[in-house]
């Protein structure tokens, strides 16, 4: 049964259509997987009842010559998606036993492409985080370890739990959400694929919002072509949120293996930061000789107003969220804690019901947005929002089709060990992929080769405005020159 | 720009969210270690830049004016963590 | 003629200064953001979606009709409709607010400045500016007298569309305020994008009022919240101006603050002084794109748009020569204007104005009814004067016949003719009356000849003897030629 965990998605999707496999074999394996990986606390919440349903479900179409895209494939869902009838917590206390009545567009999309729901993954709380240290229920182990070392690492975040269940075959890929590198991160972190497309391509209705205006969903997976498979379900138009664009779905396979000849990648010089761990730079390195072998071209280009995205970021994701985080007040849903009044209410409750770093953030938002200090802070952050994009629009307008970066600046770090006494050194993590949300762009961070200690590293790429096909065709380059990096099993 | 205890006070209170004394001193570190931080935005020159509103350039959708939704206090309600004949209860709202 | 809207202080002269604040709810079937019902009423929290509930990963989007009904708001208020507003987010904490912030328009309203032209009654028209006209969100309700110790949150009003139309500081006296409010309401009536229904809260207003003497600058103004009643918002602009006059003149400091008004006491009062101030902390709603109309969107619009009340009084007054009283009584209500014109169509406008403000309106306030559901129809009442217009019916038998449709129903024509209400204009059967009276009368037929005024009694009695059907035209011409005058 456990070589069945170790298949790709689109390996286990032909299986399952030449009824080589069924999908209740397939589901049993990985309702066993997670079973066995509670100790990385990579589920908030198993629905193996809800699987095997499922998979019979997807079992009896198959038998029929049916299915969908996904057929019977068994995914994991980041507790941020809400889910008919299955809690959805955000992982914060302050949607205790919270029960949606309703399914997200993204997931609801899986399910009609005939998917299959293992459970609800560990993510920092709201999504605020970058290494899943600030769930409600508890740091995610990765599955990864510095070579012959035992120190727990984190898997990144937010979308920690989904990289952690990718990365251990728990799962055939994941959905997970990025604002400023939440699935590029943790992808880098765990050897997976994971690729934020354009805003506006996926529907943020259902999901749990943390910052409207840079939130996207999309898969991690365990190949390049697994995760166009399945954003190829994720994405499409919805009458629901009004900032989802009305465009077709092209079929993302149909990139894997496409030629990068005569694609022009830029090279980003403010990238190269300070300090930046060699290691970083070497597979940087690598990854532009990988792509030239290929036959892509690669332009050395600027993007001036980099260094100033992650301090905008600091200020425009927390102005939204301390606006979308003002419904969590404990009068329709969720957590309450009485107070003395109805003041006294909201804020027991509000106190109570969220932790540190959501207070912190909250109280950012809530502080750059006040009387005297929008114009300084929020309005300005906006206007170099615009110059963020500006760059990559002149990049692009001169020919550019893409550009390689680091993913992160580092390789995975120790559970407990960034950010204790300054927020800001968690924050540096995204330096690299906050860019890309600031300016609306996808991008894919593909692993690309290992540390020292043997930790995976990744490349990002970041593409044109709705072109994720070029991402995935240069994406599978660099996956088939660098190999597959998988986590061996100590849990 | 920096932000002292009162302003600290003041914001928690604005975000309703309840901030014992003995925390204070701690946040305005924190707030202050993440404005420090972000201060770096005054070296820009954004005279004459149009702030960003939407990051993807399209018209926005609209809706046809049709009933559509409600009708379903059940869902409504359903997650209420106090409830009576369909009101959400709270307490005593003085006018 | 200003010198009238003065209001006398111990000191001298003063001067009132009043803007409005008018929220109206938008006429729509949907929520502005939600596909609910928008309907009044209804079992607690029935017309509510997800949305309006603010529910965890809820999205707006935008009802194009409620778009379309502040524009064409917009163009009946003569202003400019921006072609790029946007939707701010204003955040505050209050349980029939459940996102937590109300989507409205701060910066960049849809509708810029326009006017409201307010006639009064001495017959002065004053130019009212208004300063802007916004989309937003209505909240939810909460009742308090439920449960004892807790409010009862109901959302069925959460999301529904409010225009907020804002005045410029214009109005001098209590008396234009109301006429104000009277002309926007109408306005806004006949453009059908609000009922205008103040008793369920369709449309309210805040009141800002300061005092100044003549020519200086305005002074320091109190905001008097969520007025529901003209005529209250006339008595609360009196007394607000009074008590804000004798603090001055006492040599006291008017505060800025919010007040309400007691319509048992007649009076304002201050609200509860707010335990902070209030810091909004407005912001572009990201979940929402800018909202852009094209001129094309907006000429349709403005092509499709009634003719409203001031251009109907001009024709009125042009085209069919009524009075500017009669004109401004007419259009002040479109389905009296529509009765008007149905029954003025093709006769003498001036009598079918007569009847509809008179008959038609007295009889109307009697029974309590409004003009759309008349017990006599436009078209009957034509037919009444088409009878006097024809000379079949005199005007006092008219006003028998009035009461007979109002009453009874059917065709006037059909009813004079079973009743046999027809008025006598067969001289030949006058005049055997009238060679009678004048035989059995010589003593009335000699004051007659001394004084033509004395005919009267003869007009009289043959009107009495013809049981009122006899043309008095044909009396009068009748008698003259027998009594030789
Ligand atoms: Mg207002
Ligand atoms: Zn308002």
């Amino acid at each position: 049964m456990t070589e069945l965990t170790t298949l790709t998605l689109a390996e286990a999707r032909d299986r399952l259509r030449k009824k080589e496999l069924s999908s209740a074999e397939l589901t049993a394996a990985h309702v066993s997987a997670i079973e066995k990986a509670r100790s990385l606390n990579a589920f908030v919440l198993e629905t193996p009842e809800q699987a095997t349903a499922m998979a019979e479900a997807s079992d009896a179409r198959l038998a029929k010559g049916e299915g969908g895209p996904l057929e019977g494939i068994p995914l994991a869902i980041k507790d941020l998606f809400c889910t008919k009838g299955v809690r959805t917590t955000a992982c914060s206390h302050i949607l205790d036993n919270f029960v949606p009545t309703y399914e997200s567009t993204v997931t609801s999309q899986l399910w009609r492409d005939g998917a299959v729901m293992l459970g609800k993954t560990n993510n920092d709380e709201f999504a605020m985080g970058s290494s899943n240290e600030t769930s409600y229920f508890g740091p995610v182990q990765s599955p990864w370890r510095r070579k012959g070392l035992n120190a727990p690492l984190v898997p990144g975040g937010s979308s920690g739990g989904s990289a952690a269940a990718v990365a251990a075959q728990l799962c055939l890929g994941a959905t997970a959400t990025d604002t400023g590198g939440s699935i590029r991160q943790p992808a880098a972190f765990t050897g997976t694929v994971g690729i934020k497309p354009t805003y506006g391509r996926c529907s943020r209705w259902g999901i749990v919002a943390f910052a409207s205006s840079l939130d996207q969903a999309g898969p991690m997976a365990k190949t390049v072509r697994d995760a166009a498979i399945m954003l190829r379900s994720m994405a499409g138009p919805d009458a629901k949120d009004t900032t989802c664009v009305d465009l077709p779905v092209p079929e993302y396979e149909a990139a894997i293996g496409r030629s990068v000849k005569g694609l022009r990648i830029g090279i980003p010089k403010e990238y190269r930061l300070d300090g930046m761990p060699a290691e970083i730079e070497k597979i940087w390195q690598q990854g532009r000789e990988w792509l030239k072998a290929a036959g892509a071209e690669l332009v050395d280009v600027s993007l001036p107003h980099t260094k100033y995205a992650l301090p905008a970021y600091y200020i425009v994701a927390p102005a939204e969220a301390s606006s979308n985080l003002a419904r969590y007040d404990g009068v329709r849903y969720g957590l309450r804690v009485d107070g003395k009044d109805i003041t006294g209410m909201y804020e027991a409750t509000r106190a109570a019901g969220f932790g540190g770093e959501v207070r912190r953030r909250v109280m950012i938002g809530t502080y750059v947005l006040s009387a005297g200090y929008y114009d300084a802070y929020y309005l300005r952050a906006q206007k170099v929002r615009t110059l963020i994009k500006r760059d990559f629009e002149q990049c692009f307008a001169q020919g550019v089709h893409a550009m390689l970066t680091p993913a992160t600046p580092s390789a995975s770090f120790g559970i407990g060990e960034k950010g204790g006494a300054d927020p800001v050194e968690m924050y540096l993590n995204d330096v690299f992929t906050v860019t890309v949300n600031m300016a609306g762009l996808p991008g894919i961070a593909v692993p690309a080769g290992s540390d020292a200690q043997g930790l995976p590293l990744g490349l990002q790429l970041i593409g044109r405005p709705f072109d994720e096909e070029t991402l995935f065709a240069l994406g599978e380059v660099i996956e088939q020159a660098a190999g597959r990096f998988v986590a061996q099993p100590w849990w | 720009m920096s932000v002292d205890a009162s302003t600290v006070r003041r914001i928690a209170r604005l975000a309703r969210i309840a901030v014992a004394e003995d925390e204070v001193d701690h946040l305005r570190g924190e707030l202050n270690a993440i404005l420090a931080f972000v201060e770096q935005l005054g070296e820009v020159n954004v005279e004459g830049v149009e702030p960003m509103t939407s990051v993807t350039p399209m018209a926005m959708k609209t809706r046809k004016d049709v009933v559509t939704d409600g009708g379903d206090p059940e869902a409504v309600m359903a997650n209420a963590p106090k409830s009576e004949d369909d009101f959400y209860l709270v307490p005593k709202v003085i006018e | 003629m200003t010198t009238s809207k003065l209001i006398k202080g111990a000191t001298g002269d003063w001067e009132v200064v009043i803007g409005m604040e008018v929220h109206a709810q938008v006429t729509s079937k949907s929520k502005l953001f939600s596909g609910a019902s928008t309907e009044f009423g209804g079992a607690p929290n029935s017309h509510v979606s997800l949305v309006d509930a603010a529910m965890p990963g809820m999205l707006p989007v935008i009802n194009e009709e409620c778009v379309r009904q502040a524009v064409r708001t917009g163009l009946g208020l003569k202003a400019k409709i921006n072609l790029r507003s946007v939707f701010d987010r204003k955040n505050y904490f209050y349980p029939d607010l459940p996102q937590g912030y109300q989507i409205s328009q701060y910066k960049q309203p849809v509708v810029g400045e326009g006017e409201v032209v307010v006639d009064l009654d001495s017959g002065e028209a004053v130019s009212i500016g208004i300063e802007r006209l916004h989309l937003e969100q209505d909240a939810g309700k909460s009742v308090h007298d439920r449960h004892p110790s807790m409010s009862a949150v109901d959302l069925n009003r959460s999301g529904v569309a409010l225009m907020e139309i804002v005045s410029k500081p214009d109005l001098r006296s209590s008396e234009e305020a109301m006429a104000f409010l009277t002309k926007l309401r109408s306005i806004l009536r006949y453009l059908g994008t609000c009922d205008g229904d103040m008793e369920k809260g369709s449309l309210r207003a805040d009141v800002n009022v300061s005092v100044r003497r003549p020519g200086e600058p305005f002074g320091t103004r109190c905001e008097i919240k969520n007025m529901n009643s003209i005529r209250f918002i006339g008595q609360a602009i009196e007394h607000e101006a009074r008590r804000q006059i004798e603090i001055i003149e006492d040599g006291g400091t008017i505060d800025q603050e919010t007040r309400l008004f007691d319509p048992g006491k007649g009076e304002t009062r201050s609200m509860r002084s707010k335990e902070e101030a209030h810091d909004y902390r407005y912001f572009p709603d990201p979940d929402l794109l800018p909202l852009e109309l094209s001129e094309d969107m907006v000429g349709t619009l403005q092509a499709a748009l009634p003719e409203l009340p001031d251009e109907k009084k001009t024709r009125f007054i042009r085209e069919l020569g009524l009075s500017a009283y009669d004109a401004s009584h007419l259009v002040a209500e479109r389905d009296t204007a529509d009765y008007f014109e149905a029954v003025a169509n093709g006769r003498d406008a001036k009598l079918a104005a007569n009847w509809v403000i008179n008959e038609l309106n007295g009889r109307l306030n009697k029974d309590g009814h409004d003009i759309v559901s008349s017990p006599v129809s436009a078209a009957q009442l034509g037919g009444i004067l088409d009878l006097i217009g024809d000379k079949t019916i005199s005007g006092k038998i008219a006003k028998d016949l009035f009461e007979i449709i109002w009453t009874e129903g059917g065709d006037p024509r059909e009813v004079v003719k079973a009743r046999g209400m027809a008025q006598v204009t067969d001289l030949s059967a006058i005049g055997g009356i009238v060679d009678d009276l004048v035989a059995k009368n010589p003593d009335k037929v000699e004051q007659a000849k001394a004084n033509p005024k004395a005919m009267m009694w003869f007009v009289g009695q043959v009107m009495k003897a013809s049981g009122g059907k006899a043309s008095p035209q044909a009396v009068n011409d009748l008698l003259k030629t027998k009594l030789g005058l």
